[in-house]
């Protein structure tokens, strides 16, 4: 009898030990309402971890507000030292913890992995005299003030970018003129509708309209031209400028660094998953995986870019 | 006809036995989170979309329409009953609403939204059928100087909601507008009136507010009275049923706001708001009745929630052209989409015509379904009244907070919505309307954000305002709104005064 239980309990340890991960049960954070993008890379992730099964129990849950620093200030205060848990974030974090003097920062979480991005594309209605990036730098460097740009919210991904464009132009970047809309639909109407003079945003928002032949795309701010995407990137149009709008995954902070390296491997596991490929294929997301350290330094230096075009623009003091 | 094939086509995908079963299931939920103050269909949707990724896309879509129009129905329903409004949309519907609801006329109030909902849902659905790609054509020449036009009517139109004192009305309409100041401004990026508290940094929440003033405020008024209370409750009193003077009164008000709803809703910056607060001045106006107003009119009732529910399926215009979400809901919707490889456009109705006519189907079925399921149990909701009042509201308490809770868990949340439901009791006893609060948290932000955005693209020439043909037509609806009464007055007493002679 002893020996039956020996064996059966040496059975269930052994299998305990194979399973470390897989039992694990963890939380993820979408610092943002239900929809957009953090919310939607939060929930492809707890797809792809459960369908892997590199986690049994993956819950989402939303705060939503301030850019994601509601969000960001709420898990750094409850998570302290918690292996199992995760937050989501993106480049607009960056811009948004420093246009609201955000108390709590990145550098109080601990960087995972950056998992998908997306590229600005600069884009105006088929319809307008404007054909290449080249005469709209012309237009911004005679009169600032008569390119309005269409885009996403103040201090954005979408509003750097035109602040940058306007730096590499040698065009004050003070003089430009942004106008910001609060949602997606909104903006890409006002462009469409020849509102505005340009659109900026992430290509993906334009996508359909380009197809159909309603936008001209001017440059996209890739490294290199985007497969499928029929423009120049701003390198190529003589503009000096690159901008990924990432999506990346933090976990809490004062975790151990062993607790971290497995935190890693598991993200690393799920960034090589079919699941994942296929959430990113289908999404239409790229894949601009960066883990750990690499990660670390990428945002760092992301950071300090930021805040000095933003204090050109003259939205952070 | 091509259309009408295509339609028929999509019905016959829609009424397979699965499909109903999924609109079903979506129509029942949709009622059940509308009807729960503070958890909109967009969360629900978005709680739904990893369930229903194993289903097939027909069969998901039409499921998730289903949410969308139960949740615009199901709004009304604690709005009559409650005072609790569940959906921004269905505020103004409280204001008569309930007033019937307290008067017995709970029933009437109730079918009178059910059927104007359905009537409004399916002329708007026939209409997104056939003149979809109209619509958006106008829909893109909105510009920024547009909406602040349609807002300047929106502002001329809200003395509806005042009551009796004009200045009472004013006082709180500009408590609105405060309220909506707060926040970071979109325009610049900088916090306005957040005093460094990083939970106002997003601004007041629409829904907190108007749970707060209308359930919390009310409450303490009722508990503040104790046994001085004089009016009782009746939850039936007459016909459980819409007479014939009530349908007479109800037919022209559905139809009139339908046409205000579904326009709007079409319009990427419209929203479902606006259409109701349109709908009820216009019902105020027109009202053979418009002493009634206030104490119980059925048009407010109708009116308000055909345009709801008109404004719902307008939204699906750009979404289903254009692929432009202007509705969180929509936006949920587009990611369904996208969840099976399908990308909402212009290009949506040439490679996924089957999937877009079976879509517009089964709002069709949903439509129906909704009206199905919401008039046997009229009889039911309306006993909700005859619970003795301390547990009646006690249980609105109960839910308000749940319900405010479950759509932003913060503690901060909970702790606005009790200072704004002093703010709605201290109103109610000192005889101030708490609408044009609500009113002015919603179009005081739009109106600021549109104008200012006009102004910037015209680099700060006024004269911009004043373009565009949409923009003057507006004004001069706003010129005849203002003045119109004025005059007719004055060309009557002129009348009156050389008939005799």
């Amino acid at each position: 009898m002893r020996v039956l239980f020996k064996a059966a309990a040496g059975i269930l340890l052994a299998a305990a030990a194979v399973l470390p991960v897989s039992a694990q049960e963890l939380s993820i954070m979408a610092p943002a309402g239900p929809g957009g993008g953090w919310d939607q890379t939060a929930r492809s992730l707890q797809n792809a971890l459960q369908t892997e099964k590199l986690a049994t129990n993956v819950q989402v849950t939303n705060v939503p507000g301030a850019g994601g620093t509601i969000g960001l200030a709420q898990f750094v205060s409850q998570n302290k030292g918690k292996a199992d848990a995760l937050i989501v974030g993106g480049y607009v974090m960056v811009g948004a913890i420093l246009t609201n003097n955000a108390p709590v920062t990145l550098d109080q979480v601990t960087p995972i992995a950056r998992l998908t991005g997306e590229y600005e594309a600069i884009v105006v209605p088929t319809s307008s005299p404007i054909k290449t990036m080249g005469d709209l730098v012309a237009q911004l460097k005679a009169d600032p003030g008569t390119v309005s740009w269409g885009g996403g919210s103040a201090g954005g991904t979408d509003h750097i970018t035109v602040g940058l464009i306007a730096k590499a132009a040698g065009v004050d970047p003070t003089k430009i003129n942004y106008i910001p809309f609060s949602g997606g639909g909104e903006a890409l109407a006002a462009i469409v509708g020849g509102k505005v003079t340009a659109g900026i945003s992430g290509y993906g928002e334009f996508e359909q309209q380009v197809k159909a032949g309603k936008l001209r795309v001017l440059a996209v701010s890739s490294p290199e031209r985007l497969p499928n995407v029929d423009g120049p990137t701003l390198k190529e149009s003589g503009i000096d400028v690159e901008v990924q709008n990432w999506r990346g995954v933090w976990a809490a902070p004062d975790i151990t660094d062993e607790q971290k390296a497995s935190l890693i491997s598991m993200i690393e596991k799920v960034n090589a998953s079919k699941t994942w490929q296929d959430t990113l294929a289908t999404k239409g997301w790229a894949n601009t995986f960066l883990a750990g350290d690499a990660f670390a330094d990428v945002l760092k230096q992301e950071i300090e870019k930021t805040t000095a075009v933003l204090k050109e623009i003259g939205l952070v003091k | 006809m091509e259309s009408f094939d295509a339609l028929l086509l999509g019905l016959s995908v829609a009424v397979q036995p699965q499909n109903l079963f999924y609109a079903f299931i979506g129509v029942l939920l949709g009622t059940a989170v509308g009807v729960l103050p503070g958890i909109g269909p967009a969360l629900t949707v978005a709680l739904l979309l990893p369930v229903t990724f194993k289903l097939d896309p027909g069969g998901s879509l039409i499921m998730f329409a289903g949410i969308y129009y139960g949740g615009m129905y199901g709004g009304s329903t604690s709005s009559i009953l409650l005072n609790t409004p569940g959906e921004s949309a269905s505020i103004i519907t409280a204001l008569e609403g309930n007033k019937m609801a307290r008067a017995g006329r709970g029933g009437p109030a109730l079918a009178t939204a059910a059927i104007g909902s359905f009537v409004a849902g399916l002329i708007a659905t026939i209409a997104l059928t056939f003149l979809a790609p109209w619509v958006v054509e106008i829909a893109l020449n909105f510009g920024p100087a547009d909406y602040f036009a349609l807002m300047v009517l929106a502002f001329t139109t809200v003395s509806a909601a005042f009551g009796g004192s004009a200045l009472r009305g004013l006082t709180a309409l500009f408590i609105g507008l405060s309220l909506g100041l707060v926040g970071i401004d979109l325009q610049t990026g900088q916090a306005r009136l957040a005093f460094g508290v990083p939970d106002l940094l997003d601004g007041v929440e629409v829904t907190t507010t108007a749970v707060a003033m209308f359930a919390l405020g009310e409450t303490l008024y009722i508990a503040s009275l104790g046994s001085r209370m004089r009016e009782t409750i009746e939850p039936v009193r007459g016909s459980l049923w819409m007479t014939a003077q009530d349908w007479a009164r109800s037919w022209k008000p559905w139809l009139r706001g339908t046409a205000l709803g579904f326009p709007i809703g079409a319009l990427p910056a419209g929203g479902a708001e606006i259409p109701t607060f349109l709908s009820y001045s216009a019902e105020k106006a027109l009202s053979k009745h418009p002493e009634e107003f206030g104490h119980g009119a059925i048009e407010g009732v109708a009116g308000p929630e055909a345009a709801n529910n008109a404004s719902a399926a307008g939204v699906l215009v750009p979404l289903l052209t254009l692929g432009l979400p202007t509705s969180a809901t929509a936006a949920m919707m587009l990611a369904g989409f996208q969840q099976y490889g399908i990308q909402p456009g212009p290009l949506l109705f040439s490679t996924n015509a089957d999937l877009v006519w079976g879509l517009i189907a089964s709002l069709f079925i949903a439509n129906t379904m909704l009206l199905v399921l919401n008039l046997p149990l009229i009889g039911m909701w309306v006993r909700l009244l005859s619970i003795p009042r301390p547990w009646l509201y006690g249980g609105i308490l109960v839910f308000a907070t749940l319900g405010t809770l479950g759509a932003n868990p913060s503690q901060f949340e909970l702790a606005m919505l009790a200072a704004l439901g002093l703010l709605g009791f201290a109103m109610r006893y000192f005889d101030y309307p708490v609408a044009p609060v609500i009113i002015g948290l919603i179009l005081g932000p739009l109106a600021e954000q549109q104008l200012r955005r006009a102004l910037a693209i015209s680099q700060g020439d006024p004269a911009a305002l004043f373009e565009s043909s949409i923009a003057i037509g507006i004004y001069a609806v706003c010129a005849i709104v203002l003045f119109g009464p004025v005059l007719w007055k004055l060309v009557q007493r002129k009348n009156g005064k050389t008939l005799p002679a």
